[in-house]
């Protein structure tokens, strides 16, 4: 089976449903809608601030106060692509015409990743700028030291977290089931466990704990964190390994 | 390439199923050739789709083998030009467009984009092209699973239950599809629980029961060995009809309400008979037992046989029963 055949295969797939385009729209405008909003109230605040949280202030980190939100469209978006296989019939379609499923499962994969790395980029380029702009006096500009890396790196959480969402719902199948444990995993619970103090050590190696340090330019203070930037992206990256290992492994194993 | 040099068969070997304790598919091995149809039948739940989605690589095989043209389904480039099929559930996604659906497919294998519009031409499903399948009637998604499974042209094509949900018009375009595909020399492996629908467009038959093979013949020979010809008698003078005929060497059976049946025996003979010896015929009508009751027969016994109960299994349903009624249940 050739692999380029396939992945324009999954390319056609991918664009010719609605759920991509509705999706990836609302990454875009979730996220910069939301981060301009905080970005503008947290301007307001400054003023009201003690030394500490200013001396914290991180204006890249907070023009992306909106991907908490974003990249929950962009979990809808990885776990579609992948879970409409199965919710539809259509895996039985796929597999008789593409019977390598690895072939099958990374090209779909490759397809989706590339659509969500373009559009996690426009949207962190997009909350940075349009965000800075509603700080005002207090901006960052992306030349400062580390801001390019954290916009850079939003971009790439952004893509993570839609990889990873593609090797569950690969592991799972349900659309539903996927969706029902990624969401409020990722918007509650895995904020509580990474905040409360008995569970913060196991917490900040979850995934998105871990992978959204490298949006941080200021460090908190008191910061204990035993990973910088990149070595928390890259614990996040082992997540998205594994769950990509697990659903190509279940997808190998199970009949369609 | 070795295309052109292989015949377009269909080869399993022992081929095997189990889901835990059931077993869906029994040890079965037979040959599909090309240039017939041929028919995979069996009441629902005997095995036939699961046989079908291992054929497809779609679902591992417990034990046994399967070949298309030699090879194991995976092993085929681009398989859609090797074999095509119709699955039975509608199998793509309502939110694309049937050209999308068909055109993603075509890529997959490196199929030339202008065969999409041809096979939708085919079908005919041109003017809806553009339309998301979500729309589409039962009849118009059998014909997007067909054009799919025509996208390919290749040399075998399979069709799980074609007729199922279809109008009349529908089921007489499937049957005049299955044997042009035949007669150019392909090969058309068709499932079906209706062994009328069977008897309208296969030659050769493969039947199955509760996953294991109960025939592997041609049409003309289940006919000739299965379909029983009598002569149905009612007289008011019965004993003596019956003393008549014994004396002849005609061979009579009482089936009841005063009716006699005369096997293999020719109507004009008993006449004659009857006549000879003054004797009042009610009813003197030859009679063909049907190929569905043939077919019930067999599978009735697959039943007995699995269920190992000890108690025999319920004689066949007596004659003018619709057929498949009785096993449309598994």
């Amino acid at each position: 089976m050739a692999v380029p055949q396939v992945v324009r295969s999954e390319w056609t797939k991918i664009r010719s449903v609605a759920s991509t385009v509705w999706t990836l729209s609302l990454v875009v405008v979730v996220t910069v809608a939301l981060g301009m909003l905080i970005s503008a109230l947290s301007k307001n605040e400054f003023d009201s601030m003690n030394a500490q949280d200013r001396a914290e202030f991180d204006p890249t980190f907070i023009s992306f106060a909106g991907m908490s939100l974003g990249q929950l469209a962009m979990i809808v978006f990885g776990v579609l692509v992948v879970s409409n296989e199965y919710s539809t019939g259509m895996i039985r379609t796929s597999l008789a015409a593409v019977p390598q499923r690895g072939s099958f499962l990374f090209s779909k994969i490759a397809v989706a990743t590339a659509l969500a790395l373009l559009v996690g980029l426009v949207t962190s380029f997009a909350a940075f700028f349009l965000g800075q702009a509603m700080l005002g006096d207090h901006r960052a500009e992306i030349g400062d030291p580390g801001v390019l890396r954290a916009v850079l790196g939003g971009g790439l959480y952004m893509t993570l977290i839609a990889m990873f969402s593609m090797g569950v719902a690969a592991m799972l199948r349900s659309p539903m089931l996927s969706l029902g444990i990624l969401m409020p995993f990722f918007f509650l619970i895995s904020n509580i466990l990474g905040n409360v103090d008995a569970t913060k050590k196991v917490g900040r190696f979850l995934p998105d704990q871990a992978g959204s340090r490298i949006m941080q330019v200021v460090p908190p203070l008191d910061d204990d964190t035993p990973y910088g930037p990149w070595g928390g992206l890259g614990i996040m990256g082992l997540w998205v390994l594994a769950a990509l290992i697990g659903g190509y492994v279940l997808l190998r194993k199970r009949d369609a | 390439m070795s295309r052109s040099s292989v015949a377009g068969m269909i080869e399993l070997e022992g081929l095997t199923k189990r889901y835990g304790e059931k077993v869906a598919v029994n040890n079965l091995s037979f040959t599909v050739r090309p240039g017939i149809v041929t028919g995979f039948l069996g009441p629902n739940g005997a095995g036939k789709s699961t046989t079908m989605r291992m054929i497809l690589g779609l679902d591992h095989p417990t034990a046994g083998d399967v070949r298309i043209d030699g090879k194991h389904y995976h092993q085929l480039k681009d398989p859609l030009t090797y074999i095509g099929a119709l699955l039975e559930a509608k199998a793509w996604h309502g939110g694309r467009s049937a050209y999308n659906h068909l055109l993603c497919l075509a890529q997959s294998n490196g199929i030339p984009r202008r065969r999409v519009g041809e096979v939708l031409e085919t079908v005919g499903l041109t003017a809806v092209a553009k339309k998301k399948t979500k729309g589409f009637s039962m009849g118009m998604g059998q014909r997007l699973g067909i054009a799919a499974a025509l996208l390919g042209d290749p040399r075998i094509l399979m069709f799980d239950e074609p007729v199922n949900g279809l109008d009349p018009e529908g089921i007489h375009w499937i049957r005049t599809l299955m044997k042009s595909l035949a007669a150019q020399g392909r090969t058309v492996f068709v499932s079906s629980h209706l062994m009328s629908e069977m008897a309208l467009t296969a030659e050769h038959l493969v039947v199955i029961g509760q996953g294991r093979l109960l025939a592997d013949t041609s049409m003309a020979d289940f006919i000739a060995r299965n379909s029983r010809s009598y002569v149905r008698v009612r007289s008011p003078h019965r004993e003596r009809l019956l003393d008549v005929l014994h004396q002849a060497g005609v061979v009579a059976v009482e089936s009841g309400e005063g009716v006699l049946e005369v096997d293999g025996g020719k109507a004009e003979h008993v006449g004659e008979l009857a006549a000879q010896h003054g004797l009042t015929l009610h009813e003197l009508s030859p009679q063909q037992a049907s190929l569905e009751e043939a077919f019930m027969r067999l599978t009735a016994e697959s039943v007995e046989y699995h269920a190992h109960s000890g108690t025999s299994a319920a004689p066949p349903p007596p004659q003018q029963q619709q057929w498949g009624d009785g096993w449309k249940r598994g």
